[in-house]
């Protein structure tokens, strides 16, 4: 197991090239239409629970909300391109930046509130926005949502099958990782991870606690803006029972089996969690069952998660147990 | 001889009881500035009225001629009061240079926008970080120490990356909350020894502790609460001697007296 971790670690680029000639190259072998969209479905989970990971791997501020930002994000650019004449990818990165400021707004109780508490705002956020797009009838349909979103185009080349969509999708994902990887390796991702490890020590180096946790929501959020314009134009229709709570654990549990704070992690859980619901539709509802089940077994024996990260308090005193061959709990605030 | 951080009339209640009473002191550059005092005597409280974990609830905080009763923590830490915990408050999981890279932040000024296209300020601030982080490192002797995780490391080396974080955000004062608590004998001479060093290169610290060898010998000035109330302050020499210390510590009965007696000899 260490030699391929050292293995990987050597070989970083090559590694990182062949996956993504192997991610370009993969869906031109001539699958189903249907199989296309599964891959799909998979690159558009990636980027949103990686823009999750973000808030609640990094931060460890833990959201429970994030089908609102979905949801926002997808609304806005169903309405704007409904109902203007207007090219998408500018619309993309405004549903990007309006998800941006409904999590900046969602973040301030996140000066005050921590934990359990945190995460009930934000699950009660996430609620309102789904049934604020449910009730006001004159801008989102209500119940009937808004179909005939018109697809994007770029410079006269029209995403009109799901391939086009999965080299979006894949592209998107890119420009996320990417960004993140950036974002993560810098002081700012450090004072995230700060906050996360410890709060009390982080606020004594004189980390901002409050700009930075703020700053980290709007970040994550913004990235779950843009998967739900692109998820609006690719589907074509959107109602408001797409962003449920249900979506929103839904995206945590890839979370979670994948792995939280790691930019890996999210990507692993994608697949993972999509592939099982495809391998486990034959027996139908009972595959929620399923989940809940990995969901817990993850957590008693792998809390990190599968890609998890050995570097935080996530993975709890199991990392330490294996390092020094006993388990120390993490010590409270004084 | 420039004063530091200064207290007027201190007072921090909770509820009814009174932690901290009417404090007043003062901290000049380049001082060791001791705080003892038996268990329960508002050490800790006071230190963290300092540190703005806790408002006063009455009285002033004076920083380097600025009030900072009322600031938040991070203001406080920003305007250059390091300090270290009575229980350790690292990065547990972390490696020990990426503990003293945080430490860092505040001799940084890399935004969001910096980090996604790597501008000019992101890599000064990286270039700065590690070099900093390394330096320091080598000052509190942890070179060897630099990738391993902070959490596995033996206490008192854990309470000395501690101090090498807080320093490496090259803070005016340093306030270490009982640095020696459950070191041996060996580890605790260590630390002397670099408290020492550090104040020799102009480092004021301020700091708890009960281990009266360390403070005796270590401080240059003593300050001794009981219950809350400031009851003395002065040299080591002086506060040794001073009979209402020695009836705090030891007690005032026929015992406690033997006690004191004890002690000075």
């Amino acid at each position: 197991m260490n030699r391929l971790k050292e293995y990987v670690k050597k070989n970083q680029k090559m590694i990182l090239i062949l996956i993504l000639a192997f991610a370009v190259v993969f869906p031109l072998l001539g699958f189903e239409k249907s199989t296309i969209r599964i891959f799909c479905r998979i690159l558009m989970y990636m980027t949103l629970a990686g823009s999750l990971n973000i808030t609640n791997g990094y931060s460890g501020q833990t959201s429970l909300g994030h089908a609102g930002f979905f949801c926002v994000g997808a609304y806005t650019a169903a309405i704007i391109t409904t109902r203007f004449e207007v090219s998408f990818w500018p619309i993309m990165i405004l549903a990007g930046i309006f998800a941006a400021v409904v999590g900046l707004i969602i973040s301030v109780p996140t000066i005050r509130l921590k934990g359990i508490y945190l995460s009930i705002i934000t699950l009660g956020a996430s609620e309102v926005i789904r049934i604020l797009a449910l009730n006001w009838q004159s801008l989102t349909g209500g119940s009937f949502g808004i179909k005939g979103i018109p697809r994007p185009v770029f410079f006269g080349f029209e995403f009109d099958s799901p391939l086009k969509f999965y080299y979006l999708f894949l592209g998107i994902a890119l420009i996320f990782l990417f960004v993140s990887h950036r974002v993560i390796n810098s002081r700012v991702g450090r004072s995230w991870m700060s906050i996360r490890e410890n709060e009390l020590a982080a606020k004594s180096l004189g980390v901002e606690c409050s700009a930075a946790k703020m700053m980290n929501f709007a970040f994550g959020a913004f990235w779950a803006g843009i998967i739900g314009a692109v998820y609006a134009v690719y589907v074509q229709y959107i109602d408001s029972a797409v962003f449920t709570l249900d979506e929103g654990f839904n995206i945590m549990s890839m979370v979670i089996i994948g792995g939280q704070g790691t930019l890996v992690g999210p990507l692993v859980g994608s697949v993972v969690v999509n592939g099982l619901t495809e391998v486990l539709r034959p027996i139908g509802v009972w595959r929620f069952v399923m989940y809940a089940a990995l969901i817990i077994v993850m957590m008693w024996f792998r809390p990190q998660g599968l890609m998890g990260a050995s570097n935080s308090i996530l993975a709890g005193g199991k990392v330490k147990m294996k390092a020094t061959g006993k388990a120390k709990r993490k010590e409270t605030t004084p | 001889m420039s004063e530091i951080l200064r207290t007027e009339g201190v007072c921090r209640y909770f509820g009814g009881l009174k932690a901290v009473e009417d404090v007043s002191m003062q901290v000049n550059s380049g001082d060791i500035f001791g705080i003892i005092g038996p268990n329960g005597a508002g050490k800790t409280t006071f230190f963290n009225v300092c540190s703005g974990i806790y408002k006063p609830t009455k009285g002033k905080v004076i920083f380097c001629g600025q009030d900072i009763s009322d600031l938040s923590q991070e203001s406080i830490s920003r305007a250059g009061v390091g300090r270290t915990f009575q229980t350790t408050q690292l990065f547990q999981f972390m490696s020990v240079l990426e503990n003293v890279k945080i430490g860092c932040h505040m001799g940084t000024k890399t935004k969001l926008v910096d980090a996604i296209f790597h501008t000019k300020t992101y890599k000064e601030d990286e270039a700065f970080a590690e070099e900093k982080a390394v330096e320091t490192l080598r000052k509190a002797g942890l070179e060897q120490y630099a990738n391993t995780l902070a959490g596995n490391l033996p206490y008192g080396i854990q309470r000395r990356v501690e101090i090498a974080r807080s320093l490496a955000s090259d803070p005016k004062i340093l306030m270490l909350d009982e640095p020696a608590a459950g070191m041996n004998r060996l580890e605790t001479d260590a630390l002397r020894d670099f408290v020492e060093e550090l104040n020799s290169q102009g480092q004021t610290i301020l700091l708890i502790e009960h281990d009266m060898k360390f403070v005796m010998n270590c401080c240059n000035r003593i300050m001794v609460l009981n219950f809350g109330k400031k009851i003395c302050e002065g040299s080591p020499d002086y506060v040794s001697n001073n009979k209402e210390v020695q009836t705090a510590y030891f007690g005032s009965g026929t015992f406690g007296k033997e006690a004191a007696k004890y002690a000075e000899n």
